[in-house]
């Protein structure tokens, strides 16, 4: 298939900066990773990660200490600003400029790619309407709702309909009904065929609306493939969480009974709640449920959570993502 | 190309919107100056009415220069420091030099039009004491060219030096002194009473802007030599672009 971004051993090292904290930072330490035409892609990873300054490479905002990036085909060293007439960037931060109107922002944008002046008015049109952004689009962006201006950023960033959209954190600081909006507006244009490549340390975001997902922490990939595949890798991926009531010591007699349960990989008891981790849960609780009984424990509440990228990243890196 | 005219096209359209507060920031200390040296004190006897002729070219040069400066340097400071709003322009499809040579030009349009504004009121201000012999219109509009040139670079290498908590100290520590050893006040020729000091103000750019407008404007009068008056211009004006345009990359891509 054809292939929209091609990274191969990609490194970022920034040089220190004072003579006091003389350690070298690499913020990307060679990572590779390629993007399908068409393809939604996802960085996710803790703030730190890397999935930034990863970003700034594939759209030339900064140049790569080793490895090499192409985008569409082009090197993004060799040749920037041809790379930034293929791309669409919304960045993390609101950087709509403020001395124009929001209609004004979408076309001064097409105007700097050399958009035709009736191509512009029109597809800005379209896309304030498609945005619900039409009615406040003659206002400056500084009265904006935070949804607001992030939806006016996407649409700038496709005014001059680029191969690849790049959007850093596009939800980060949302309340959950506008970033709801966004993923509604994200999928759509997937389904309409536009290349997305989005980093987010949300793993639901991530999850929601990624084909593929490369997790990343300092500087590095650790694993990527599709929802789907990552979560079922994780060994033990379902966890059963059991509160219970007893006397004292059969709560630890259970703990130590469930191990032999088919399917179980871990047993973690703690005041009265065990924790069970399991690589299926077919037929787990009710078993579990058994045992408890034989053992005379009362369970008072139990709970059964899916495998989750959540508990990946915790598997691979022995933190949390939101850490 | 196409791209360099949108973005000309973006700056025009932002300074057109505020056109009338750019005509108060460029008229207001002209007007000022030229009330009370070009039309109170020589009424009062104590300065010479001859005094309008040495002070017009100062006023003239010092208005292009703070004009195109602040035309680069405030909108750098802010968009760079603070809100990025100048990213947008950054990801446009041209070089990141072009870019920035599109600031420059920026800065020296808005420095003509600040002199095109003040030459004719200040001539309304000081008209009966007035004796402009603009000889040379070659001359008067390469100094104004390169003047607004060299202040716009200028105002790059100030616009990507300068944090935004620090736009107070600029104009406080660094154009203070500019003005006031600008010789847009006095000519340099008369410095030569206090020789120290006519050598150190060549440090100063704006000197070569107010004596290339006295040459241009008023001649009769002496001025410093042409060679060196264009020396210094072509000289800070390469020097400032070489550095204006470094910055500018340095701190567009990381």
């Amino acid at each position: 298939m054809d292939k929209v971004i091609a990274v191969e051993s990609l490194q970022k090292t920034y040089k220190p900066k004072s003579r006091r904290s003389p350690l070298e930072v690499k913020a990307v330490d060679g990572i590779s990773f390629e993007v399908d035409r068409g393809e939604f892609f996802g960085l996710l990873g803790p703030n730190g990660a890397g999935k930034t300054t990863t970003i700034g490479v594939l759209t030339t905002r900064v140049l790569p200490t080793g490895g090499r990036a192409l985008v569409d085909g082009i090197d993004v060293r060799r040749d920037p600003v041809s790379v930034k007439r293929r791309i669409g960037v919304c960045p993390q931060v609101n950087n709509l400029d403020r001395s124009l109107t929001g209609r004004e922002n979408l076309l001064f944008h097409a105007e700097y790619f050399g958009v035709p002046k009736r191509v512009r008015e029109q597809r800005a049109n379209e896309l304030l309407n498609r945005f619900q952004l039409a009615e406040r689009a003659d206002e400056k962006p500084t009265v904006y709702s935070g949804g607001m201006a992030q939806r006016l950023k996407i649409a700038r960033a496709l005014m001059h309909d680029p191969a690849i959209l790049f959007l850093d954190e596009p939800t980060t600081g949302l309340d959950p009904q506008a970033r709801r909006a966004i993923w509604d507006l994200l999928r759509e244009l997937n389904e309409k065929g536009q290349t997305i490549f989005l980093t987010t340390h949300y793993m639901e975001e991530a999850d929601q609306l990624c084909r593929r997902i490369a997790i990343m922490d300092e500087g590095k990939l650790l694993q990527m493939d599709t929802p789907a595949s990552l979560k079922a890798g994780v060994p033990g991926g379902y966890l059963i969480e059991l509160q219970v009531q007893s006397a004292d010591g059969a709560v630890n007699s259970l703990a130590s009974a469930l191990p032999a349960l088919a399917g179980v990989v871990d047993v973690k008891a703690q005041n009265n709640t065990i924790r069970v981790y399991a690589d299926k849960a077919e037929g787990l609780l009710a078993n579990a449920m058994r045992v408890a009984g034989e053992q005379g424990v009362m369970v008072t509440d139990a709970h059964v959570s899916e495998p989750s990228l959540e508990n990946l990243f915790l598997h691979l890196t022995g933190r949390s993502l939101r850490d | 190309m196409s791209t360099m005219l949108a973005l000309l096209h973006r700056d025009m359209r932002v300074a057109r919107r505020e056109l009338k507060f750019f005509f108060l920031r460029v008229g207001i200390q002209p007007i000022l100056f030229t009330f009370i040296f070009g039309y109170v004190m020589p009424r009062l006897g104590i300065v010479q009415g001859g005094y309008a002729n040495e002070l017009l070219p100062g006023i003239l040069a010092l208005s292009m220069t703070l004009s195109g400066m602040q035309a680069v340097a405030l909108p750098l400071v802010v968009e760079f420091g603070w809100t990025k709003e100048i990213e947008d322009r950054l990801l446009a499809p041209i070089s990141i030099t072009g870019v920035a040579v599109e600031k420059i030009i920026v800065g020296i349009i808005q420095a003509i039009i600040a002199g095109l504004f003040v030459l004719p009121l200040a001539w309304l201000m000081m008209g009966t004491h007035l004796d402009l012999q603009p000889r040379n219109f070659f001359l008067l509009i390469s100094v104004a060219i390169i003047t607004g040139w060299l202040f716009a670079a200028f105002g790059m290498v100030m616009g990507t030096i300068v944090e935004p908590q620090q736009i107070g100290l600029m104009f406080n520590v660094l154009l203070g002194p500019m003005i006031f050893f600008g010789c847009a006040y006095y000519p340099w020729a008369s410095l030569q009473v206090l020789p120290w000091f006519q050598k150190f103000v060549m440090i100063n750019p704006l000197v070569y802007a107010s004596e290339g407008f006295r040459a241009a404007l008023t001649p009769q009068l002496g001025h410093m030599p042409l060679w060196l008056i264009f020396g210094g211009l072509v000289g800070f004006c390469a020097l400032f672009t070489y550095l204006g345009l470094h910055n500018f990359q340095r701190r567009s891509v990381d």
